[in-house]
C-alpha cells in the first residue's frame, strides 16, 4: 500500500478498547421481549373477556394491571433499589394473569389488594423476577378466593352475557334482561360450568347426571366462551391461539401444557367411565373452568416450572392429576390454581431428580 | 459405543445455538491474499500449551527464513522459527493475547526473505515411514491452530494402551465470521487432504474424515473432487455452534462420545484442525516450519475485510491497514472469533501459530448488557453441549458454592458460550463458570 494511501484511511487509536469476557456477540432475546411476547399471546383471551363481559371485563383488566405496575414501583421505591425492573414488563403480566383470574364484577378494590398481593407477597418477598417460588398471579388469586371467598364466586353475568340465556339457582333458563325487570341484575348470581356440576352431583341420576349442561350445544357455548367464569378463563378458542402461538415461539415448554391437559381427560375420561354419576364425561373438564388459562399460561411461567424435559413432563402429569382430585372430589369446584402452586413448591425437587446428566457422562463405578 | 463409524448423511450433536448473524458473507468469497513483508516481527515466545520453548538466539544474532530461535522445551512444547531473514534486534516482552506482557523476540526484516540452508529436504510422504513423519512434524514447531495450540506431534503419539480408529479434521469453522479454513479448504484443498493422509499413516489409520458445516458448499466441493486419491471422506455437518468442538464434532461423525473429563482417544480419535493438516503438509513435503497462517481481518466497521496468508509475528496493526482501516472507532479488538475470542486492549498483539482471525467490533454491535436475575426460562440447558444446567451453576457459582458446582459438572464446561449468548437475563455465565473452575482447580492443587 502506497504511503498516499495509508494516510488517507482511518486507523484505529488504540486507547478506550473494551476488555470483556467471551462471548462477544448475544442473541436479541431479553427478558422484556420475552415478557412482550407472553402479553401478546395473552391479546386474544383478553379480546375474548372483552366480548363477552364488556366494559367491565376492561375495568376490571385495567385496574388490576396498573396497581401491579403501582406495586412494584412503590416496593422498588421503598426498598431503595432502582426502577429498571419495572422495564422488563414482568409485572404487567403479572397484573394481566391476574386480572384473568379475576370475575367480571370484581369490585375494584379487590383488583388493587390483588395486584398488591401479586407483587409483594407473591414475587417481591423472595428477592423479585426469578427468584419467587410460586406463581405471582395464582398467589393472589387463592389468597383472595380464601379470604374472600363470597366475593370471587359470586358470578353475575354483564356485559353481552346480560342477553343470553342463563341458567339460574333454580335450573330455570332465562335471558337475564327479562329477569332483571324484576330484580336488580347486581343481585343475581348464577354459577359457572363447573359450579353446576358439583351442584348436579348432589343429586346424582345415573349416566343422566349431567345431561343438563352437556348438550352439544353447551360445549360450542364452552368453546367460544359464552359461559361465566373468571375473565380469562372462558374463551378456550382465545386461549388456544395464545397458547400455540407460544408453544411455536418456544416461549413455553410445550411438555407443560399437553401433559396436563392430557392427564386431566385420560382421569376424568378413566372416572367417568366407571362412575358417570361422580363427573361429567373429559371434554366438559378441558372446555371448562380455568384449565386452558391454566395451563397455557399460568402452569408454564418459567419462574415456577421445571427446566428439563422430563420435569415439565412431571410437573404437567402432576397439575393434572391434582386439578382432577380437587375438581371431583375436593370441596372447590375448581382445583387448577391450587395444583399450579402445589406443584410450584415441588419444583426444586423436580429439577433435582431430573439432573441432566453431561455429554459423555459416565457413571463412576464405586 | 456405536457400531457406526463414518455416516453417509450431515449430522450434528444435542444442543447448540444458531447465531443469527454468522458474519461470515463479508470474508468468505475473499481469496487469500499474501501479506507484504514488514521490517519488523514481533515472535512471542510462548505460542503452544504446555512448556515453553527455550530460546537458542541472543540480540544481534544473524537469521534466515526458518531457522529455529526456539527449541521445544520438553515432549509437550513446540520448537520456534523465524518468519523472515533478519536481524534479532532484542529479545524482551510485547503484549500478549491474554492481556499481559510475555517473553518476545524482535527481528528486523533484512528485506531479502531468504530461506535458512538448514532446513531438512521435502519427502514422499506416501514412502516416508510414520516415525520419519513424526519427527518432521514435532520439528517443525506445528500445534492446533484451530485455537488450542496443542503441541501436534503429542496428539499424534497416543499412549500404546489407547486403540485410534479414526482420525477426524475439523473444517466445521463454526465461528461466526472467521473464514481462514474455509477459504484455506476452498483454494488449496490438496494440502488439507494431504495433511490428513498424512495424520493417517503416522497413526496407522484408515478412518479418515473431514468434518465440514454446510455452510461451505464450495469448500466441500473442492475437498470431495480429490478426497478420493487421498483416502479421505468428506462429511457434511449441519451448521450449528459448537460444531467444531473436539466432542462434538466426534459425536456428530463417528456417534461416539468421549467420556466426560476423557481426551478424544478415549473415543479412538484423533481430532486435528484443517490449517494444522495443512501446515503438516507443508512440514512435510516443502520442509518448511509452521512460519505463516491464513488469518481472516473482518467486522462490519472494517474497510476491506479479507483473508491473508500472514507470518507468525506480524503485529494485528498491519492486518487492520492492509484491510484498509476501519470506518468508525472499533470498540473491541478480538483475537479469534466472536464466540470464544479474547478481548485485546492493545493492537500491537503479534498473531500466533493458533490466531484464526482478527475481528473488529464497534458501534451498534457493542452492547454493553446490565445482567439480571435468571429467570429459568431453560435457553442455556438448549444450548448447552453438554448438556449442563448454565443458569442454576451460576447462581451456585454466585454464592460461592464451588463443590456444589463442582458436583454439577461444572468442570465440563467448554466455554464455547453458546448459554450466554442465549441468555435473555445477559448473565455473564461463562464468566461464572471459568470462576468455578479455576477455583476448583486451585482447591485440588492445595
Amino acid at each position: 500500500m502506497s504511503e498516499e494511501n495509508k494516510s488517507a484511511i482511518m486507523m484505529p487509536k488504540a486507547d478506550d478498547l473494551i476488555l470483556s469476557s467471551s462471548p462477544h456477540i448475544h442473541s436479541d432475546v431479553n427478558v422484556r421481549k420475552i415478557m412482550l411476547k407472553v402479553i401478546l399471546a395473552l391479546v386474544p383471551a383478553l379480546i375474548a373477556s372483552v366480548i363477552f363481559f364488556g366494559w367491565d371485563a376492561v375495568r376490571v383488566i385495567v385496574i388490576t394491571a396498573l396497581s401491579a405496575v403501582v406495586a412494584e414501583g412503590l416496593w422498588l421505591w421503598l426498598a431503595k433499589r432502582p426502577l429498571t425492573p419495572l422495564r422488563d414488563l414482568s409485572a404487567l403480566l403479572t397484573g394481566l394473569l391476574l386480572a384473568m383470574n379475576l370475575p367480571s364484577n370484581a369490585s375494584w378494590w379487590i383488583c388493587v389488594v390483588g395486584g398488591f398481593l401479586a407483587i409483594w407477597v407473591g414475587k417481591q418477598v423472595f428477592g423479585g423476577l426469578g427468584h419467587n417460588i410460586f406463581n405471582p398471579a395464582l398467589v393472589a388469586r387463592v389468597a383472595l378466593l380464601i379470604a374472600l371467598p363470597a366475593a370471587m364466586t359470586t358470578w353475575t353475568p354483564t356485559g353481552g352475557l346480560l342477553e343470553k340465556n342463563m341458567r339460574l339457582p333454580s335450573g330455570e333458563n332465562v335471558s337475564i334482561t327479562t329477569v332483571a325487570e324484576s330484580e336488580a341484575p347486581a343481585v343475581i348470581s348464577c354459577a359457572t360450568p363447573l359450579g353446576e356440576a358439583a351442584e348436579l352431583k348432589r343429586t346424582p341420576n345415573g349416566a343422566a347426571t349431567f345431561a343438563p349442561i352437556t348438550e352439544k350445544s353447551d360445549y360450542v357455548k364452552y368453546f367460544l366462551g359464552e359461559r361465566l367464569g373468571s375473565l380469562g378463563e372462558t374463551s378456550c378458542l382465545a386461549l388456544l391461539i395464545g397458547g400455540i402461538a407460544l408453544m411455536f415461539m418456544k416461549l413455553i415448554k410445550w411438555q407443560i401444557p399437553i401433559f396436563f391437559i392430557a392427564t386431566v381427560a385420560v382421569f376424568t375420561a378413566i372416572v367417568h367411565l366407571c362412575a358417570p354419576a361422580m363427573t361429567p364425561p373429559p371434554l366438559f373438564h378441558l372446555l371448562t373452568g380455568g384449565l386452558l388459562l391454566g395451563a397455557f399460561f399460568m402452569a408454564t411461567d418459567m419462574v415456577t416450572s421445571p427446566m428439563t424435559t422430563g420435569g415439565c413432563i412431571l410437573f404437567g402429569v402432576g397439575c393434572g392429576v391434582i386439578t382432577c382430585v380437587i375438581r371431583i372430589w375436593g370441596g372447590y369446584p375448581e382445583g387448577v390454581s391450587f395444583s399450579i402452586l402445589l406443584m410450584n413448591a415441588l419444583v426444586p425437587l423436580i429439577d433435582r431428580l431430573f439432573q441432566l446428566r453431561p455429554f459423555g457422562y459416565v457413571r463412576k463405578r464405586a | 459405543m456405536s457400531e457406526r463409524v463414518i455416516p453417509p448423511k450431515p449430522l450434528s450433536f444435542p444442543g447448540g445455538i444458531h447465531p443469527a448473524k454468522d458474519g461470515k458473507g463479508l470474508t468468505e468469497h475473499k481469496a487469500v491474499e499474501k501479506a507484504p513483508l514488514l521490517e519488523d516481527y514481533v515472535v512471542l515466545v510462548s505460542q503452544n500449551v504446555g512448556a515453553p520453548p527455550k530460546v537458542t538466539v541472543k540480540k544481534g544474532d544473524a537469521v534466515k527464513k526458518g531457522d529455529i530461535l526456539a527449541e521445544a522445551g520438553g515432549f509437550v512444547s513446540a520448537a520456534l522459527h523465524s518468519p523472515t531473514s533478519g536481524v534479532i534486534t532484542d529479545i524482551g516482552e510485547a503484549p500478549g493475547p491474554m492481556g499481559v506482557n510475555v517473553p518476545a523476540i524482535f527481528i528486523k526484516a533484512d528485506g531479502l526473505d531468504e530461506w535458512s540452508d538448514k532446513l531438512p529436504a521435502g519427502l514422499n510422504w506416501r514412502e516416508a515411514s510414520a516415525d520419519e513423519l513424526k519427527s518432521r512434524i514435532a520439528s517443525s514447531g506445528i500445534v492446533g491452530m484451530g485455537g488450542a495450540a496443542f503441541p501436534t506431534h503429542v496428539k499424534l503419539s497416543p499412549p500404546p494402551d489407547k486403540k485410534i480408529d479414526c482420525v477426524i479434521l475439523n473444517g466445521a469453522e463454526c465461528e461466526p465470521y472467521l473464514t481462514a479454513d474455509h477459504r484455506l479448504m476452498v483454494e488449496t484443498p490438496e494440502r488439507v487432504l494431504a495433511g490428513a493422509a498424512i495424520m493417517g499413516k503416522i497413526l496407522g489409520v484408515e478412518n479418515i474424515a473431514i468434518g465440514v458445516e454446510l455452510n461451505k458448499p464450495d469448500a466441500i466441493a473442492a475437498l470431495e473432487a480429490r478426497a478420493q486419491e487421498y483416502g479421505v471422506k468428506i462429511v457434511g455437518l449441519k451448521v450449528q455452534y459448537p460444531q467444531g468442538s473436539e466432542k462434538q464434532l466426534i459425536y456428530a461423525i463417528t456417534g461416539r462420545c468421549v467420556p466426560t473429563g476423557g481426551l478424544p482417544m478415549d473415543a479412538g480419535c484423533v481430532v486435528q484442525n484443517v490449517a494444522t493438516a495443512a501446515a503438516i503438509y507443508d512440514a512435510v513435503a516443502e520442509g518448511h516450519p509452521l512460519i505463516e497462517r491464513v488469518v481472516t481481518i473482518t467486522g462490519d466497521i472494517v474497510v476491506n475485510p479479507g483473508n491473508y496468508l500472514v507470518r507468525i509475528g506480524t503485529p494485528v496493526i498491519k492486518l487492520v491497514e492492509w484491510a484498509s482501516g476501519v470506518k468508525s472507532e472499533p470498540r473491541k479488538l478480538i483475537l479469534g472469533g466472536p464466540m470464544m475470542g479474547f478481548a485485546q486492549k492493545s493492537y500491537n498483539v503479534p498473531v500466533s501459530k493458533n490466531t484464526s482471525g482478527v475481528l473488529l467490533l464497534g458501534g451498534a454491535e457493542i452492547i454493553q448488557y446490565e445482567s439480571s436475575s435468571c429467570i429459568r426460562c431453560g435457553m442455556c440447558v438448549r444450548g448447552c453441549p453438554m448438556h449442563l444446567s448454565p443458569g442454576p451453576l451460576s447462581m451456585l457459582i454466585e454464592n460461592e458454592k464451588f463443590d456444589l458446582a463442582g458436583q454439577n459438572h461444572v468442570m465440563d464446561c467448554l466455554e464455547c458460550g453458546a448459554c450466554a449468548y442465549a441468555c435473555p437475563a445477559h448473565r455473564p455465565l461463562v464468566q461464572h463458570m471459568r470462576r468455578a473452575k479455576a477455583e476448583i482447580r486451585r482447591a485440588g492443587k492445595k
